[in-house]
């Protein structure tokens, strides 16, 4: 045919046109998007400060009974407050692998970020099926995979540059980059992001690909999120949990996904094996979900 | 190239096992031609066009789109057709341009040659003034109008249209009619579509299929369909209470009398001429006609004799309910 002349015919045509139609919808609105830029900012600022365990353990939350006081010299005193401000500092070293709690919390707030993204680019498969757009895209030269590619890409995409604002943001609240970090390991964050998201991405499409109602997905999602966030090392770290919650937490991904960019942001040291294990985990189940929702979406696609 | 543009032989579809949607449907559509698709809702309307455009796989039978097999060879009958979808799938955060960039890029077409031919569609559909501003701010008709721009992008040779004026206002759909018969008649391109407005199908198809239950009655131009059903109808009444029926029928033409609530229904050919032998056949007998009305029949007549008269809304699936309850109440905003 003398048409297909002007075509291209790689297997890959459509995906960054599809891709680039998920974030136009995210960056060409600007309230959504400045909506996502905030909210980080108030999780961090609110919870952060709220849930400030550092404070605990802070000399500052230690005052000496005055008749003790007396007893000493304002020196002596001096050098007791320096003690125990060293002691708070080891033991949120030693919990938090940092002494900064909202360090802590902002690398947990990235894989979070990424957690919901994934979720409501799930979701937004519901709306092209429910508005005739899937349908469309179906009959024209597309392949199948890269129209759900499409979806998981820009849902990584975006967690990604979500992280950046985030770290971005962090940083005037108090965040305190590790000793072992280098720019390079930004890298390495992002490589934790896309693996986590081609996973979550996948399985959430595959889920919500066969609904036509919106109601299915948000009952899906609202059940998933709570122990998906909370059953893992987003707020505190799982050595401290009871006994069950750690067997949850240690085979959720998001918990793998957090401690490995703690190592690489927010640590004093690297544990190079460690985190060997940690891209593995994410990266198997990565490989997993997403050949299992490929699989999935696509069956529903070739019915 | 191949004698027929889209040809359907026992063409089914049958989901979960037992649900037959389609069931050993056969056509063909002329190089062309505008082929209309009728009948009500659940009748297979859809599943047919899911099958024809290769988002639905034929559980049986098969069809092919100028010549390419719709199963085997799905990638060659995507490059070579159209959709217009019944529904807004425009992007309401991009503009009309970058919607149609956008169905260009999913036919993988340069972006060289895609602007070119963007700027050329919203020219032809009018909307060349509002390029640039984005689809939330379109009426229903300026939507309409870039969905079928956007189906144009590829310079389909078959063009599948599903309803392609449903609820539009009168101006716009006169205006869709032009596009579609200047689609055919500057392009030569073959149209397929399927409305429940029968005026439409009258006044755009070249051929009319109807389709129920998933079987189609009846193939024909509109007026083959119309002559079908025995020509005009004649409706009479008369003052006394006696039955004229024997009378009625030695008059010449007429086919076919039908006593209804006290009124007679008379068929014939060329109702023109048979009423006035009627009348007078009916006075010389000393009868009083206190009635008379003359019925040419029009594709509706014929859509409600293949189809009956009962209402099918239970029967269409949840989906696309909720899909057009869905559609409606975003423009109601």
């Amino acid at each position: 045919m003398s048409k297909m002349n002007d075509v291209s015919k790689s297997k890959l045509h459509g995906l960054w046109a599809l891709t680039n139609r998920e974030l136009k919808k995210w960056y060409k609105a600007p309230t959504v998007f400045i909506l996502t830029l905030i909210q980080p900012v108030i999780w961090l600022g609110l919870l952060g400060n709220a849930l400030n365990l550092g404070s605990l353990v802070s000399s500052s939350s230690i005052t000496f009974p005055a008749d003790l006081a007396s007893q000493f010299t304002p020196q002596q005193l001096g050098i007791l407050n320096d003690f125990f401000s060293n002691v708070g500092d080891q033991i949120l070293q030693s919990t938090f692998g940092t002494t900064s709690y909202i360090s802590f919390m902002a690398v947990g707030m990235i894989a979070f970020t990424a957690l919901f993204t994934t979720m409501f680019s799930g979701m937004s498969v519901v709306w092209d099926r429910r508005l005739g757009f899937l349908n469309k895209a179906l009959s024209t030269p597309v392949s199948r995979a890269v129209i759900i590619f499409s979806k998981v890409l820009s849902a990584a995409l975006r967690s990604m540059f979500q992280a950046a604002i985030i770290l971005i943001i962090a940083l005037p609240l108090g965040f305190q980059f590790g000793d072992a970090f280098t720019p390079i390991n930004i890298l390495g964050v992002f490589a934790f992001l896309f693996l986590i998201c081609l996973g979550l991405s996948s399985l959430f499409i595959a889920i919500n690909i066969r609904s036509t109602r919106m109601e299915t997905p948000m009952a899906v999602m609202n059940l998933l999120n709570l122990p998906l966030t909370f059953a893992s090392s987003a707020f505190f770290p799982i050595e401290r949990m009871p006994d069950w919650l750690q067997a949850v937490a240690n085979v959720n991904p998001l918990s793998y996904t957090m401690n490995g960019m703690r190592q690489l942001l927010i640590n004093s040291t690297i544990d190079y094996s460690q985190l060997a294990l940690q891209y593995a985990y994410v990266g198997i189940f990565a490989a997993v979900l997403t050949t299992i929702g490929i699989v999935l979406s696509w069956r529903f696609l070739n019915k | 190239m191949s004698e027929d543009a889209i040809k359907a032989e026992g063409l089914t579809k049958v989901f979960n096992g037992s649900l037959v949607a389609v069931d050993h449907v056969n056509f063909s559509v002329k190089h062309g031609e505008i082929f209309g698709f009728l009948g009500p809702n659940g009748a297979g309307k859809t599943t047919t066009i899911n099958m024809l455009i290769t988002i639905l796989k034929p559980t049986d039978g098969k069809a092919s789109i100028l010549g390419y097999d719709i199963a085997k060879q799905n990638h060659e009958v995507r490059y070579s057709i159209g959709l217009v979808p019944q529904e807004y799938t425009a992007d309401e955060d991009l503009t009309g341009y970058e919607n149609i960039l956008l169905c260009a890029d999913l036919y993988g077409i340069s972006r060289e040659v895609s602007k070119k031919r963007a700027l050329e569609l919203l020219e032809l559909v009018e909307l060349t003034e509002f390029k640039d501003k984005k689809v939330q701010t379109f009426s229903g008709g300026m939507r309409r109008r870039l969905e079928l721009a956007c189906g144009l992008i590829n310079r389909p040779k078959v063009l599948f249209l599903d309803e392609p004026t449903l609820g539009l206002d009168v101006q716009t759909r006169a205006a869709t009619w032009n596009y579609i018969k200047r689609l055919k008649k500057e392009f030569g391109m073959t149209l397929f579509m399927t409305t429940h407005y029968l005026e439409e199908a009258d006044a755009l198809c070249d051929r009319i299929a109807i389709i129920d239950h998933g079987k189609i009655i009846v193939v024909g131009t509109p007026t083959e369909l119309k002559d079908s059903l025995g020509g005009d109808i004649i409706t009479v009444g008369i003052q006394k209470d006696v039955d004229i029926t024997g009378l009625v029928k030695k008059i010449e033409h007429v086919k076919e009398v039908k006593k209804e609530n006290g009124t007679y229904m008379i068929k014939s050919e060329n109702g023109e001429i048979t009423a006035p032998l009627i009348i007078e056949a009916l006075r010389k007998e000393g009868h009083v006609v206190t009635r008379l009305s003359l019925t040419k029949p029009t594709l509706n007549e014929v859509y409600l004799q293949y189809t009956g008269r009962s209402m099918r809304d239970a029967e269409e699936s949840g989906e696309s309910l909720a899909a057009k309850r869905f559609t409606r109440a975003r423009f109601r905003h």
